[in-house]
């Protein structure tokens, strides 16, 4: 492939990596952010996967089998932490407006200007050589790529693709990474075209490893079943006795840190986090991408050696000379793009990390402690402190270009990415017990981090100098000064660890010493232990964080609109302070701020020139008064009952309103109940007017009506007595209904026997059913059972569906069964007729009281409507139920059940076993 | 001779109430529904009816008001029996153009005399 085409290829790619960024800009502008979603935030963590994942692990694989997985074991252990840890970062910086790494550390530690230089100074020494190795990594592909050689002179500057690509890649951060002052404010472009890489890159990887794997071998069994023949390839199957088992471990613990502690990780997880509900969904997506872009690394790596096994080539760029082995230029480039996706992704976001650490931490401090200098530049700080980024990311880009060229062919990449590694873990003593111990102290955290870094400076960094030629060789062999425990690979003598684990275990041995030491030993200040107990604490502090920050001194309203001017222009200065006395009724009477106004506007300062200046910016415009740590102790405590009043009330009024609405419930229900009374007692009273109407009118009929011949007045009179009957029946069941459901009529339980209840229920009907000429009969398959029932109540549920049956059924042609039987746990009794039957949709309705004044479109049943509603409140008294089966003209079949007592179930038990 | 339907979903209340009416000379129509009720009305052309409310299909206050809304039947006098007695079921009878509302329970003597009064001030 010629250069050309690479060249053109890699410049396509970045200009869809601007419209991204810039489409993405816009979209927000109009309110449609993309970040807003979690999948955005766990696509953007995935900027830790750099050239390092793409070409490095197949690299690692091929010389040491499953080596390679600690760096994602290591992040993926720690994700359960992130809700705790990750969640409580992510809440400081939000409240302290906290933008970096840097920045974090220093605030934590009463804001100190030292140590924030200091973890800038860490982090670029650190990480230049990180970014060297991208760019190492963009120019070997395309050397590879476009078939140019490796070896051979470096080109000079302007005759190298890969200047080309460093200029366009530092203008694309200065483009996005730096659009804004303040860094607290999301980089909407940057961030969404990072997400976009990180597909890019999976993609690419994926469809390379499937090729392989599919393509070019059968599947990931046969790579394997061909790489054990290979004695080479097949130590890398297992732990052989070569592989130390300390080395796996030291870099697990390493990687473990380095996923939120890197800079650029720093940045895309805590900074550029819109939301912390988004951890729940990158919780399991990130360390899924993670797996699943490793899962082609071994195969890669053993095809690789299976097809390629020569030594010249490379196996950090199996992903590419694969493909081109067998012609795929397609594949091959589309290989070229996600391990260049892989690359810029990182350099992009480590050095806008970086350049705001630099310019918040490093030069602003310096810039507003002179007086002078604040006086000349005036109201043009935004461009200042901007322009200050645009220069770093130009610098630490062109550094990392020099380095490349100058040292790094010397390492590997993942060598190098150890180092950094080892660089950042640095912070973590100073982080995870800042964050929950509230004794570190400024003076522990400046102590650890100094000695640890030095260990790490001497033990890493020294004997790539050595390596480069800048040091003298006879250091790593007799030690400086022919000291020999001053051997960097063997420190104090320790030897049997690989040159990154031993950097570890001594750096953070001294690290964690001096911090310890140092936080107990060495007197907090103030402001320290302020910040300590807001960091510790902040769950409970965020919402009065400026009021819990402890401040004493005159300054004047005026002076800090003055300085809020310069940074955010009058206008936004104007309606920021405006809307914060309005929101907090602070009296501006007096002319003189109050000391929550004045950390308000330090926390703003901050946002935009980080903590350490916003400080120092406030303090120029103040007379401040010493501040004494029982003072701070006292602001806390208020606060703190502030906050525990707030709490309490807070409590109490949602007491009160659950009482509230309990009582409305409870209001509603009697209402109900009583609607449902009301409602009971008009259809009684309609169910009653009925016969006495009859009975009225036909008893005045024949009080008027001598003269009416015999058999009409028969006939009166017999519906007379009819109607009568029907009148007591209704009043009866109307009691007896209301006996029962109010409970007033107890159940008399006794012993009886289910067969003789049923024999005597049907005995009585059985004349009804002669009258009418129909047919009924008793099937009996269950045992002789006895259960504990109301005899009496049994029997009028029985006699009540019977009666019912012989209802519905025609003269003539009616035919009843009645069927007893044992169910499992249950006594069962169905009564079925060949009647009319009853729609599905009235089955559940038939056993509601009156249900037939319910529905206008069938004929009232005769009888009180009472009957089943009876029937089923016995039953459930007694533990049972009942239920219909019946179609329209099917007949219907009524089905009750009783539970068996202990006795009888066991009874049936051993009858069934 | 007069024509009376009478209306109610109650065999022994329509019972009484035809020996009533055609006691009184009137010729006798007996609907147990409103279904029947409607067919009646249209067919028979009634002069006067007696009309339960609460019935299977149609109810008696919708029986009314097709009737009243009729030019072919609008002459017809309607009288409501009902076993519904609050003052809203009452007011409803007359809004929807009853010409009376008797609560059930009711006396025989009493209906007879209403029902010769409404004739009379018809005449």
């Amino acid at each position: 492939m010629s250069s050309l085409t690479l060249t053109l290829c890699s410049l396509l790619y970045l200009s869809v990596l601007f419209s991204i960024a810039f489409w993405a800009e816009r979209r927000s502008k109009r309110g449609g952010s993309l970040l807003n979603s979690p999948y955005f935030y766990a696509l953007s963590l995935a900027v830790y996967c750099t050239a390092w994942t793409f070409y490095g692990s197949v690299g690692r694989a091929a010389s040491g089998g499953i080596e390679f997985l600690s760096v994602y074991i290591g992040p993926t252990l720690t994700v359960p932490l992130w809700w705790s840890v990750l969640r409580k970062i992510i809440r400081i910086c939000k409240v302290q407006r906290i933008t970096s790494i840097a920045d974090f550390i220093s605030a934590r530690y009463g804001k100190n200007r030292g140590i924030g230089v200091m973890i800038t100074i860490l982090c670029v020494i650190g990480i230049i050589p990180y970014i060297s190795i991208q760019l190492k990594a963009i120019a070997e592909s395309f050397a590879v790529l476009s078939g140019q050689s490796l070896v051979g002179p470096t080109p000079v500057w302007l005759s190298d693709q890969s200047f080309y690509m460093t200029l366009i890649l530092a203008a694309f951060t200065i483009l996005f990474g730096t659009r804004k002052l303040e860094a607290t404010e999301r980089h909407e472009g940057l961030v969404t075209a990072i997400a976009f890489e990180s597909v890019i890159k999976l993609v690419a990887f994926v469809a390379v490893g499937i090729y392989v794997t599919y393509g070019l071998f059968d599947g990931p069994a046969d790579i394997f079943q061909q790489a054990e023949k290979l004695p080479s390839l097949k130590q890398h199957f297992v732990f052989h006795a070569g592989h130390s088992t300390s080395e796996w471990l030291w870099y697990i613990i390493l990687s473990m840190p380095a996923i939120l502690f890197l800079p650029r990780q720093f940045q895309v997880a805590v900074v550029e986090n819109v939301d912390e509900k988004h951890l729940n969904k990158a919780m399991w997506l990130f360390p899924l991408y993670m797996f699943v872009i490793c899962l082609f690394v071994l195969p890669l790596a053993f095809g690789g050696k299976l097809i390629l096994n020569n030594p010249i080539d490379d196996a950090d760029v199996y992903v590419l000379s694969l493909p081109l082995h067998f012609g795929e230029k397609g594949l091959a480039l589309l290989a070229y793009i996600g391990g260049f996706s892989a690359a810029s992704s990182m350099i992009i976001v480590e050095t806008t990390a970086l350049s705001v650490m630099i310019s918040n931490n490093l030069v602003m401090p310096i810039l507003v402690s002179r007086p002078s200098w604040q006086k000349q530049i005036g109201n043009a700080w935004s461009t200042v402190v901007i322009n200050i980024r645009r220069l770093a990311i130009l610098a630490m880009l062109l550094l990392a270009y020099e380095y490349y060229r100058q040292v790094s062919h010397h390492f590997s990449l993942v060598s190098v990415g150890m180092m950094s590694f080892a660089a950042v873990a640095q912070f973590t003593p100073a982080i995870i017990g800042g964050i929950y111990w509230k004794r570190g102290t400024q003076a522990g955290a400046r102590l650890g981090l100094i000695l640890g870094a030095s260990v790490w400076f001497y033990t890493l960094i020294v004997p790539t100098l050595v390596t480069a030629g800048l040091l003298p060789a006879h250091w790593m062999t007799e030690g400086p000064l022919n000291q020999g425990w001053l051997r960097p690979y063997t420190l104090f003598g320790l030897h049997g660890f690989d040159p990154i684990s031993h950097s570890v275990f001594w750096s953070f041995f001294v690290n964690i010493g001096g911090y310890i030491w140092g936080s107990l030993y060495r007197p907090q200040s103030p402001l320290d232990h302020n910040q300590a107990v807001l960091f510790v604490d902040v769950f409970e502090y965020a919402r009065r964080y400026d009021s819990s920050v402890a401040w004493k001194g005159k300054v004047q309203v005026s002076d800090l609109k003055a300085l809020l001017t310069t940074f955010f222009g009058e206008e936004r200065a104007t309606r920021a302070m405006e809307r914060y006395i309005r929101k907090h009724k602070i009296n501006t009477q007096n002319y003189l701020a109050d000391s929550r106004l004045v950390n308000y506007t330090e926390k703003l300062l901050a946002g935009a020139v980080g903590t350490a200046s916003a400080r120092i910016l406030i303090a120029s415009v103040a007379k401040e008064e010493p501040i004494a740590l029982d003072e701070v102790i006292k602001i806390l405590k208020v606060s703190h009952e502030l906050l525990t009043v707030n709490k309490e009330l807070r409590r109490k009024s949602i007491e009160l309103e659950k009482l509230t609405e309990q009582l409305r419930e409870a209001n509603e229900l009697l209402k109900a109940a009583d609607q449902q009374k009301d409602d009971f007692l008009s259809t009684v009273t309609h169910e009653i007017r009925t016969p006495i109407t009859s009975i009225r009118a036909l008893s005045e009929i024949l009080h008027d009506n001598d003269e009416m011949d015999q058999e009409t007045r028969q006939h009166f009179l017999s519906t007379i007595i009819k109607e009568s009957e029907r009148l007591t029946r209704l009043i009866n069941q109307v009691l007896d209904l209301e006996r029962i459901e109010s409970g007033r009529n107890k159940l008399s339980m006794e012993v009886t026997d289910m067969a003789a209840v049923v024999q005597d229920a049907v005995e009585s009907v059985e004349q009804l059913a002669i009258d009418k000429r129909m047919e009924l009969e008793v099937v009996n398959t269950c045992p002789e059972v006895t259960l504990i029932v109301d005899r009496d109540r049994i029997m009028q549920v029985l006699i009540n569906l019977l009666s019912n049956a012989i209802k519905f059924c025609e003269e003539d042609k009616g035919h009843i069964w009645v069927r007893t039987e044992l169910q499992g746990m249950w006594y069962v009794v169905s009564v079925a007729d060949n009647g009319h039957g009853i729609e599905p949709k009235y089955h559940s309705l038939i056993f509601e009281k009156f249900y037939q004044t319910q529905d206008r479109n069938t004929r009232k049943p005769k009888g009180s409507g009472l009957g089943l509603a009876i029937t089923r409140k016995i039953l459930e008294l007694h533990q049972g139920s009942i239920e219909v089966q019946s179609e329209p003209e099917q007949g219907a079949t009524f089905i009750f059940r009783l539970p068996l007592t202990r006795f009888e179930r066991i009874a049936s038990a051993q009858e069934l076993g | 001779m007069l024509k009376v339907l009478i209306a109610d979903d109650e065999p022994n209340i329509l019972m009484s109430l035809e020996f009533l009416m055609k006691k009184e000379g009137y010729k006798v129509y007996i609907a147990r529904d409103g279904g029947e009720a409607f067919d009646l009305i249209q067919q028979e052309k009634p002069d006067l009816l007696l009309l339960d409310i609460m019935m299977p299909r149609m109810d008696g206050y919708e029986l009314c008001q097709f009737v009243k809304q009729h030019p072919d039947y609008q002459h017809a006098k309607v009288i409501f029996l009902s076993a519904k007695s609050k003052d809203l079921d009452v007011q409803k009878g007359y809004d929807v153009g009853g010409d009376l509302y008797i609560p059930k329970p009711f006396s025989t003597r009493d209906l007879i005399a209403k029902i010769n009064q409404l004739k009379a001030a018809a005449a």
